[in-house]
């Protein structure tokens, strides 16, 4: 079976990021980069079926500047067997990333396609949804677990009220939430050997697809803040206010 | 040209998020039609048809409708999209995952989580975690939204009178999964992003067990019980507890956080509550930041005192 993963590069997790300057857009100056973290969870599931035996070629793809062979280094280094960057300088909306990731997948036909629910740069939430629109293949999202049994997977899924269970047979994309796996650090010498994988790059010219944003951002700002409220001393003083002050118990 | 809103429910009770999704709509001006996709849904139907400036119902009665798939209720939308210049889902798991398949099909870039309706092209939504706000414009002519249900009212039940138009369901074009299974939380407790009061325990709650400090709490004050990413990460609470970025967002007239941090993620999902109350033993602790009320006190000992003068 092949895997195919798609990775998304973002600020990483611990960073907080701010609006620049002029609010026009988030300011990544300096701001440490990394595999968004629903991708890597996405990439140990595919590391962890193949070391199952239930999966024989993992391919981790991204779209974006050279910059972003760093974050397929990286998957490659954790396990994956090869690579690709689709190469843009643009940054791409979700249904031209999912465009893009169909042109992919039609070429690589890949048994199974495992990716991260959602950026924690943009929070959209959309890619793996539209994917499996413009595929047509079955989706099943925010996976919790994921069993392969031959040509059919059962996966369960974070859903509001607890967990629902699906099935389907393959191909088919799967989404990742948190509680999947625990992604794995790489190794020194997997990270040495991962310099030698093959990382092969196309022009997102080449795949013959309208990239021309839908939405455009006019302003980016921080949150309006609460107003710092008073401090009690006692368990008292709080039930009184709550009570008195609030009316909310 | 029209808005469709796409209801959730349970195919027995119309679902409180469809109703703050009917006040967004209302925002963009234009009539508001319900799609109710359902297995023998009378009641849901009816309860849709009541909904304050709601048009017509469009009902998709079909029994396999009796566990929703997305691959099925895309191509409900889809198949009544020339009528509708918009197209809404609360930002639930169940909107999040309907939605973008049907935005995608109708070749259209979605917005998520809309916070603000500023006009019909112009949004607000949160970015990163909610460490930003963007305002974001589409230039398309039809624009498909998820809403962040605590940033809006609730439109009122029991007051309109919609016209119900039957819906023939669609063969659905792609394969598609097949439902197996559900295990839901089975609790006596309001549900969380409904509640009125929510108690949310955070790491300082030390392990599961503690968490019955809470419940007694919760249970005089008939709240919903919620938990920080970091307790639920750690195992002390089940995911479905989960406040935040990456769990629910919740909007209660108290909320009250108990050995919680307020890790930004944290924050973005329950600082639009009307009164916020912290305890932590931490008094550099962000949480106090947002706190409306806060408590410098060992959990330990405030809860117990708490619960005993409730």
């Amino acid at each position: 079976m092949k895997i195919l993963i798609p990775i998304k590069r973002v600020n990483d997790y611990n960073v907080k990021v701010r609006p620049n300057q002029a609010n026009t857009d988030v300011d990544l100056n300096n701001v440490k980069m990394a595999i968004n973290p629903f991708c890597e969870i996405a990439v140990e599931e595919a590391i962890k079926l193949k070391e199952a035996g239930k999966a024989d070629e993992i391919v981790v793809v991204t779209i974006g500047d050279d910059k972003h062979q760093e974050q397929l280094r990286t998957a490659l280094a954790l396990g994956a067997d090869r690579a690709i960057l689709v190469k843009t300088d643009e940054s791409l909306e979700p249904l031209t990333v999912a465009k893009v990731l169909v042109k992919v997948y039609e070429k690589e036909n890949p048994n199974l396609v495992i990716m991260g629910k959602v950026g924690i740069d943009g929070d959209h939430n959309q890619t793996g949804q539209m994917f499996g629109a413009l595929t047509g293949l079955p989706q099943a999202t925010f996976a919790s677990e994921l069993e392969v049994n031959g040509n059919a997977i059962e996966v369960t899924r974070e859903i509001d009220g607890g967990l629902e269970t699906l099935s389907t047979e393959l191909p088919a994309v799967v989404t990742t939430d948190l509680r999947l796996n625990e992604p794995r650090y790489a190794s020194l010498p997997n990270i040495m050997k991962a310099k030698r994988k093959p990382l092969e790059e196309i022009n997102i010219g080449d795949l013959g697809i309208d990239t021309t944003s839908k939405i455009s951002t006019l302003k980016v700002e921080s949150p309006p803040e609460r107003q710092e409220g008073v401090k009690v001393e006692t368990v008292d003083a709080l039930v009184d206010k709550l009570r008195n002050e609030a009316k909310v118990i | 040209m029209k808005t469709l809103v796409v209801a959730e429910h349970n195919n027995s009770e119309l679902s409180a998020a469809t109703l703050s999704v009917v006040e967004a709509a209302k925002k963009l001006g234009k009539d508001i039609d319900i799609l109710v996709a359902g297995n023998s849904a009378s009641t849901v139907v009816d309860q849709a048809k009541s909904v304050e400036g709601v048009s017509q119902v469009l009902s998709f009665n079909d029994a396999r409708f009796a566990n929703e798939i997305a691959e099925d209720l895309a191509e409900c939308i889809v198949s009544v999209a020339d009528d509708y210049c918009y197209f809404l889902a609360s930002s639930s798991t169940t909107g999040k995952n309907n939605l973008p398949r049907a935005a995608a099909l109708m070749d259209l870039q979605q917005v998520s989580e809309v916070i603000e309706i500023i006009d019909d092209k112009t949004f607000k939504k949160p970015i990163y975690a909610g460490s930003c706000i963007a305002t974001v414009k589409s230039d398309q002519e039809k624009n498909v939204l998820t809403i962040r249900t605590t940033a809006f009212d609730k439109s009122a039940l029991g007051v309109g009178s919609a016209e119900v138009v039957e819906k023939t369901v669609p063969d659905t074009a792609s394969r598609k999964a097949q439902f197996v299974k559900n295990e839901l939380t089975v609790s006596d407790r309001p549900e969380l992003t409904s509640a009125d009061i929510v108690i949310s325990g955070g790491r300082g709650m030390q392990n599961a067990e503690n968490f019955a400090l809470l419940e007694g709490i919760a249970t005089k004050l008939n709240a919903a019980v919620g938990a920080s990413r970091a307790a639920v990460d750690s195992g002390f609470a089940p995911n479905d507890y989960q406040v935040g970025q990456t769990g629910k967002s919740v909007a209660p007239n108290l909320y009250i956080a108990v050995g919680i941090s307020g890790a930004i993620q944290h924050l973005a999902g329950m600082k639009d509550s009307k009164t916020i109350v912290a305890i932590n033993k931490d008094e550099e602790a962000p949480i106090f930041k947002v706190a409306d009320y806060g408590l410098v006190a060992d959990l330990f000992e405030a809860l117990p005192d708490l619960e005993s003068k409730l």
